[in-house]
């Protein structure tokens, strides 16, 4: 039995290793920056930090926001999950596709999109919501009515029809039906995609960025301008850690609802036509499209237009380094580099994820076994409870002297957001193989397949088409990804995201405009990748 | 020939095998019998080498398993649903030991056609496992089981997930290619008349323990207790004078104190000149013969059976019943003793 546990040991010697340099390491030297301020432990000085006006203002607004843009969420992801999922209609497929787009989309991308949408001149400027809480909820909604779609939608859509039909036999309503029954049967999806939502809510850090400006701020956003602005380590570092706190209480009652899910049986989705009655959910759908629609647009529109005219000219732009120089390299080096970055950490964050996932899924003897592996399961949720700039700047602060001198490695921004992308992997594969029956195994290995021949025979089959999926999933988590890159970045080797948020914070309508062609460019690439990857039709996107 | 000594298997505070002693000789077959939770399955896994051994030991002509990792045992197991992999063919399924084994592709092919053949599934080879019935998938089990002949079979509720009529045919045809491979199988059932059709040999477990052990008439004729009658389909058990009763009227010798007696349904027949009388309390029409429950002097309300070319008889009636002693059973521990350990 001590050798089945030394098994699990050394399989997850390496990601644990690489977990501890790269993530406990710069998270604790952050933290202990903000504790130890001179030398001395200050935990009164920490304390403080939590009393002051602005962070009490900070902290009212993130719950704010992220309640308010959870539930409107849920409010227009539930009627769209449905007709997108139970409903068949032309282009059911291309619409569904098309509403993944924004949850991939790079977060500097919706905030850019958000301010073209509604600043002075833009379609919407009349509304003066430029700067508004209003703004940012929307941007927030907008990037996470997808997470909803999917983990709902494909939780309706295979829903056994029968118990739903008993009840309408035994004399209840429609509507009776849905509350008594169907919504009973989807609670599990909807408490776990409600409680990712908020996560990617309260930890939102581009969007606020660029739509927030100065008067409103999140946890978030303000550990980022404690650290850069006002290099207030003690604020960032109390803030960093209630954040962690929270989010881990948060995911740990998201697991808690999810154990306690009845199992529901499981048809093969048979979609119908709609009728009249849907008519209401269709409605919703309709706005939900217009949501998404609107700043896309807005954003392509914009990209093609310079100085009252149609033109591509800020497309050409993109081959030069801005007016008044303002980037180091140009902008089509910035996307190679991001390509370059996303393949590193998609390999990255596949073998570790592979690893991690194929440790927790396997069957466990004993008691203690069972806890070494739910330990290990929640160890690697952990990089979604803190806050990519955090990690960043715990990089910064950690891996800059021997043995660890990486800062000017160029394998630190794949890591770092291999690190960012591996919860999203581990999610998506640890439920398909958990799923394996493991008599499957075992009627292998009593034919006389070894251990390693039984993964080849029943795993891996099993998991090619998710693993495809993971690895699209890591690939537009890196194109987007821009709390920790906007810290480990080189001046020389920038992401695009840096790029363009470089460019919005310089002066002139052609930087701007280039702003604009690099994150339609950058929104592209993405959904080309997550059109390739919905091909795979992984349904476990969001079930953290 | 497969030994089991003072087998243990723990799960945390759960003893779920308790000190089983068993062997299986070459070439028979062996019945594991008993309710779901008994103990039975984690016994097969634990012979597998799916589940740790806490205590004593598992060892195979002679050498100790302890330590031999599943796939090395030579075994193969078959489980309840089957276990096919989805994603391979018929033919990949039942070839896939004999390409664990690296035999060449021609002599894989040849085995898996034979192996079809003999369990009926004849062109089933390039058949994906999805599109069969249960009955098929159970089959293509088999055949994938026995295609290295391995030097035991162990079988796990083999039939239970299948319908009773299909289970019926299913077990004859299992029970015959059993004995025309002159296989060594371990079967877990709960299910009696399966463990009758297909086994030579019996063993009967309850909440861990081994209860009985033997050939199928040992086990049969003298069941260890009224639990295990029940269990092996005895509609009833009478004791003390119910027992000597129902022995002196099936015209049996008294042996010294009377041991409890088991009874099939069809123990009591309806008989103009049978020795015992009662009052039938309610009848029901069954395909080829009347079912009775009668309340018998001295006895209590048991089943009985009629003919069916007599009129039904009503509730109330009164009727003279005789035993048949080839359905009824001494239980108890005297029995025990004679079955083999």
């Amino acid at each position: 039995m001590n050798r089945r546990l030394g098994t699990i040991a050394g399989l997850a010697l390496g990601p644990l290793l690489v977990l501890a340099v790269f993530f406990v390491l710069p998270v604790t030297g952050m933290v202990a920056r903000g504790f130890w301020p001179d030398g001395a432990f200050d935990p009164a000085g920490v304390l403080d930090v939590l009393a002051r006006p602005r962070v009490h203002r900070v902290l009212w607004f993130t719950l704010w926001s992220s309640t308010v843009a959870t539930v409107i969420t849920l409010v227009l992801g539930i009627p769209s999950a449905y007709v997108l999922h139970r409903l068949r209609f032309p282009g059911v497929r291309l619409l569904r596709a098309a509403l993944l787009v924004p949850f991939v989309l790079p977060t500097v991308v919706v905030g850019v999109a958000f301010r073209q949408l509604i600043s002075e001149g833009g379609p919407l400027g009349g509304l003066r919501l430029d700067g508004s809480a209003t703004a940012i909820v929307a941007a927030l909604v907008f990037f996470n009515v997808a997470v909803v779609i999917r983990a709902v939608g494909t939780s309706w859509e295979s829903l056994d029809r029968r118990p739903g039909e008993a009840a309408a036999a035994l004399g209840a309503s429609p509507l009776r039906v849905f509350t008594s029954v169907t919504l009973p049967m989807l609670r599990p999806a909807i408490v776990s995609a409600a409680s990712v939502v908020f996560l990617f809510c309260a930890t939102a850090f581009g969007v606020v960025l660029t739509l927030g400006g100065l008067h409103y701020s999140t946890v978030e956003t303000e550990i980022y301008l404690l650290t850069t602005q006002l290099l207030d380590l003690q604020a960032a570092a109390a803030l960093s850690v209630l954040q962690l706190l929270t989010v881990t209480a948060l995911l740990w009652v998201s697991h808690r609802a999810r154990r306690r899910q009845v199992a529901v049986a499981r048809t093969a989705p048979r979609p119908r036509r709609p009728a009249r009655g849907d008519l209401p959910a269709g409605l919703v759908l309709g706005a939900v499209v217009l949501l998404v629609a609107l700043p896309i647009g807005a954003l392509v529109a914009g990209s093609l237009q310079t100085d009252g005219g149609w033109s591509l000219a800020n497309y050409r732009a993109l081959t030069s380094t801005g007016s008044r120089d303002a980037l180091v390299v140009p902008a089509t080096q910035a996307l190679l580099n991001s390509l370059r970055t996303a393949v590193d950490t998609t390999w990255m964050s596949l073998l570790m994820g592979l690893l991690i996932a194929f440790v927790v899924t396997r069957r466990s003897h004993t008691p203690a076994e069972r806890r070494v592996r739910t330990t290990l399961d929640g160890l690697f949720m952990l990089p979604l409870g803190v806050s990519a700039v955090t990690l960043g700047f715990g990089f910064l602060i950690t891996l800059d002297r021997p043995p660890l001198e990486l800062r000017d490695n160029p394998l630190l921004v794949p890591i770092a957001q291999a690190l960012v992308a591996l919860p999203l992997v581990v999610r998506i594969v640890v439920p398909v193989l958990a799923g394996i029956d493991d008599r499957q195994r075992q009627a292998a290995a009593s034919l006389g397949a070894s251990p390693w021949r039984a993964v080849l025979t029943v795993d891996l089959p099993a998991v090619r088409k998710p693993v495809l999926a993971a690895a699209g999933f890591a690939f537009a988590t890196s194109l987007g990804e821009f709390g920790a890159t906007s810290f480990l970045a080189r001046d020389d080797f920038p992401t695009l995201p840096i790029v363009i948020f470089r460019l919005l914070g310089h002066p002139g309508a052609q930087n701007y405009g280039m702003a604009l062609a690099a994150s339609v460019l950058l929104a592209a690439v993405t959904t080309v990748v997550m059109l390739a990857v919905d091909r795979f039709r992984v349904g476990s996107v969001g079930a953290f | 020939m497969l030994t089991l000594d003072q087998l243990s298997v723990r799960y945390g505070d759960l003893l779920a095998v308790d000190d089983v002693s068993l062997t299986l000789p070459e070439g028979e077959v062996l019945a594991v019998l008993g309710p779901s939770g008994c103990g039975k399955s984690t016994l097969l896994r634990a012979v597998a080498g799916l589940e740790p051994v806490s205590a004593g030991r598992v060892s195979f002509d002679g050498s100790d398993l302890a330590g031999v990792p599943t796939h090395r045992r030579g075994f193969a197991l078959m489980f309840q649903d089957g276990q096919l992999f989805e994603h391979q063919s018929v033919g990949g399924n039942v070839g896939y030991p004999l390409r664990l084994r690296r035999r060449p592709r021609a002599a894989v092919a040849a085995r898996v056609a034979e192996l079809l053949a003999l369990v009926g599934l004849d062109g089933y080879a390039d058949r994906a496992p999805a599109t069969l019935s249960g009955g098929e998938r159970q089959r293509v089990a088999l055949a994938r089981a026995l295609a290295v002949e391995p030097r035991l079979l162990l079988l796990d509720e083999p039939l239970s997930a299948l319908d009773k009529t299909l289970r019926e045919r299913l077990a004859v045809d299992l029970r015959s290619i059993l004995t025309a491979a002159g296989t060594t199988a371990l079967l877990v059932t709960h299910d009696h008349e399966e463990a009758f059709t297909v086994a030579d040999r019996m063993a009967v477990m309850r909440a861990g323990r081994l209860v009985q052990a033997g050939t199928l008439s040992e086990v049969w004729e003298h069941p260890a207790d009224a639990d295990t009658a029940r269990f092996l389909g005895y509609a009833s058990v009478l004791t003390g004078a119910a027992a000597r009763l129902l022995v002196a009227a099936a015209g049996l010798p008294e042996g010294g104190s009377a041991s409890p007696v088991a009874l099939r349904r069809s123990a009591l027949a309806v008989q103009a000149t049978g020795p015992l009388e009662g009052t039938v309390v309610g009848a029901t029409l069954a395909p080829g013969q009347v079912r009775l429950r009668v309340d018998v002097a001295g006895l209590g309300e048991l089943d009985a059976v009629a003919r069916t070319d007599v009129p039904l008889p009503p509730p109330g009636a009164a009727v003279r019943l005789a035993v048949d002693v080839t359905r009824i059973a001494a239980v108890g521990p005297g029995a025990r003793a004679s079955g083999r350990r």
